[in-house]
């Protein structure tokens, strides 16, 4: 699958009440709804300026604080095609990979605000087309390219009433 | 071979085959636990997990803590999560018996060597039991609700080696934070911490949850403390089964050996808006509160008012300061309300609120601030907005510190009141 869009950058330790706030968790029980309010306590009117296929990148330790699946359900609600950072909280990157929204592991010093970028995301490659960069996402454990491949954890516990580990 | 941390011995006897750091297993769980605060409700997923039962209802406990002053939306999952533990024969704790991370514990539902993972990332406190106790996402809750198992990474392990006694007016969060400060808000990410030496041995277990609760502020997947005397006295009339001592081999391998001295360390405070921003409030320049909170899953416990009522007794809270406490839990205001804390507490001006993380996140839709207002609070995180308000502005702090802010209307140091 691959996906082309916009970069839009954030810095370090992003955590899951910036992504979507707290006082928004009983707001509306349909990410959709939630969407206008992606990052608004520090970056406001992100919600309104985001566009479908747009990629998130950010800094290191991205999801960060609570285990709230709202956080990986707003941003896959908007459209983000993936989300790009050098580390993850490992809350956000297990609840990101069961519910589909793609993320990828790669450096992202290189990137701006703006930079159109390209992701192949079942071989874990991209490009910067705006400096003509490579980017290179780390592995993922393979129980995790199960999850992915079977369209996520639910249809994966479905398929085979435990983990496919190997 | 090399001996094992607590993390690798747990999750090989949970996976039954030896585990070591990096290894991914398949585990199977002793305990699993929901809230109502997140959305989707781990119990609205199940069924897309091809089941529409828990694998063990007396393996999954519902608690109603996030919304003891619950809006339209939040009632309605209420009796949504009430119908679903009829329903399903599991145990549910309604609002205002308090907060998962301190209740079960409390209430005996957590063993040493047990493997338990709630839907909430504060769920790490029960590692000081030397329990690995984990938070996730509603998705792996309902696998596991389903399935009665996780697959997991078994984590390298970061020792927290402590020395020295805490001097006087220097606490447990003290310690906390400047461990949090050391390490940084990702510097454990994917790893456990074990917190050991004789500042830990010589901590209540209050102490020790107040610490092994900050482990996911530093990233942790887990907390851990191994068990001694302290645990097992603590243990003693609340834990009905049988359980037996947890540590950490002598030769136990670590990714990272942190030494803190804690016989030197002075009350800490975490400024706006990140936990791991720790300064000595020494250093601190002078800052005005307006809002005081005790309470959250970190450091509300019995003794933590109890600290905090030494410091207010027969004193009253400075003119425009609010000063609300929330007790962790039912057992934690009953066993004030009976010690005279909280009427100590109360007539030095405090507002008592409903057990429940009531003060804690603006969901809780309870003590939002005003803009530009400062609040000291004995929370776990300060993040922007966290209170529902992202003009104002949370320092995180000991209860010695929270009260004596209180007392004094600026951030103080406690250790001049304190007794």
């Amino acid at each position: 699958m691959n996906i082309a869009g916009r970069a839009h950058c954030f810095g370090d330790d992003i955590n899951t009440d910036y992504i979507i706030a707290s006082k928004y968790k009983t707001a509306s029980l349909d990410p959709r709804d939630l969407t206008r309010h992606l990052m608004e306590d520090i970056d406001p009117g992100f919600g309104q300026r985001v566009r479908p296929g747009d990629i998130l990148v950010a800094g290191k330790n991205f999801g960060c604080g609570s285990s709230r699946e709202g956080a990986p359900l707003v941003i896959k609600a908007a459209g983000i095609g993936v989300v790009v950072a050098p580390s993850f909280a490992r809350i956000f990157f297990r609840n990101a990979i069961n519910i589909g929204l793609p993320v990828f592991i790669c450096d992202t010093a290189g990137i701006s605000t703006g930079d159109d970028l390209a992701f192949d995301l079942e071989a874990g490659t991209g490009r910067n087309l705006a400096t003509g960069a490579t980017i290179q996402a780390a592995p993922l454990p393979k129980v995790m390219i199960n999850i992915v491949r079977d369209g996520g954890l639910a249809a994966h516990i479905r398929k085979h009433k435990t983990f496919q580990l190997a | 071979m090399a001996g094992k941390t607590i993390a690798e011995k747990i999750l090989s006897a949970k996976s039954g085959q030896d585990a070591r750091a990096g290894d991914i297993v398949v585990a199977s769980l002793d305990l699993t636990y929901s809230h109502d605060g997140n959305r989707p409700l781990a119990m609205e997923l199940l069924e897309s997990m091809g089941t529409a039962k828990v694998w063990d209802p007396a393996k999954y406990i519902l608690f109603l803590d996030h919304h003891p002053s619950p809006n339209a939306v939040s009632a309605a999952a209420h009796t949504k999560l009430r119908a679903f533990a009829r329903a399903q024969g599991v145990q549910l704790y309604e609002m205002g018996d308090g907060i998962s991370h301190v209740v079960l514990p409390e209430r005996g539902h957590i063993a040493p060597g047990d493997l338990a993972i709630g839907s909430d990332s504060h769920s790490c406190t029960g590692g000081a039991l030397a329990a690995f106790t984990t938070g996730v996402g509603s998705t792996d809750m309902a696998a596991a609700m389903a399935t009665g198992q996780l697959w997991m990474r078994v984590p390298e392990t970061i020792l927290v080696r402590c020395t020295g006694i805490l001097p006087r007016g220097v606490g447990a969060k003290d310690l906390a934070l400047a461990i949090a400060g050391h390490i940084g808000a990702d510097g454990a990410n994917y790893a456990a911490i074990e917190f050991a030496g004789p500042t830990i041995d010589a901590l209540s277990m209050d102490g020790r949850f107040t610490l092994t609760n900050l482990a996911i502020e530093m990233g942790a997947k887990a907390g851990l403390i191994g068990t001694d005397a302290v645990t097992e006295a603590w243990l003693d009339g609340r834990l009905k089964r049988p359980w037996s001592h947890l540590n950490a081999d002598p030769d136990a391998v670590y990714a990272q050996i942190v030494d803190i001295d804690a016989a030197t360390l002075t009350p800490r405070i975490a400024l706006p808006h990140n936990v791991d921003k720790v300064v000595a409030i020494e250093d601190l320049v002078r800052t005005k509160v307006h809002q005081v909170v005790i309470g959250t899953c970190n450091a509300a416990r019995s003794s933590d008012l109890a600290e905090a009522a030494r410091i207010l007794e027969g004193k009253h809270i400075a003119p425009g300061v609010r000063l609300i406490v929330t007790p962790s839990s039912r057992d934690t205001m009953v066993a004030s309300m009976q010690s005279g804390v909280l009427a100590t507490l109360v007539q030095a001006g405090a507002v008592i609120a409903t057990p429940g993380c009531s003060g804690c996140a603006g969901g809780c839709h309870f003590a939002v601030p005003d803009v530009g207002e400062n609040i000291v609070s004995t929370a776990n995180r300060n993040f922007k907005g966290r209170l529902g308000n992202a003009e104002s502005f949370i320092y995180l702090a000991s209860p010695a510190t929270a009260a004596a802010s209180a007392l004094t209307g600026w951030i103080t140091d406690p250790r001049e009141y304190a007794a």
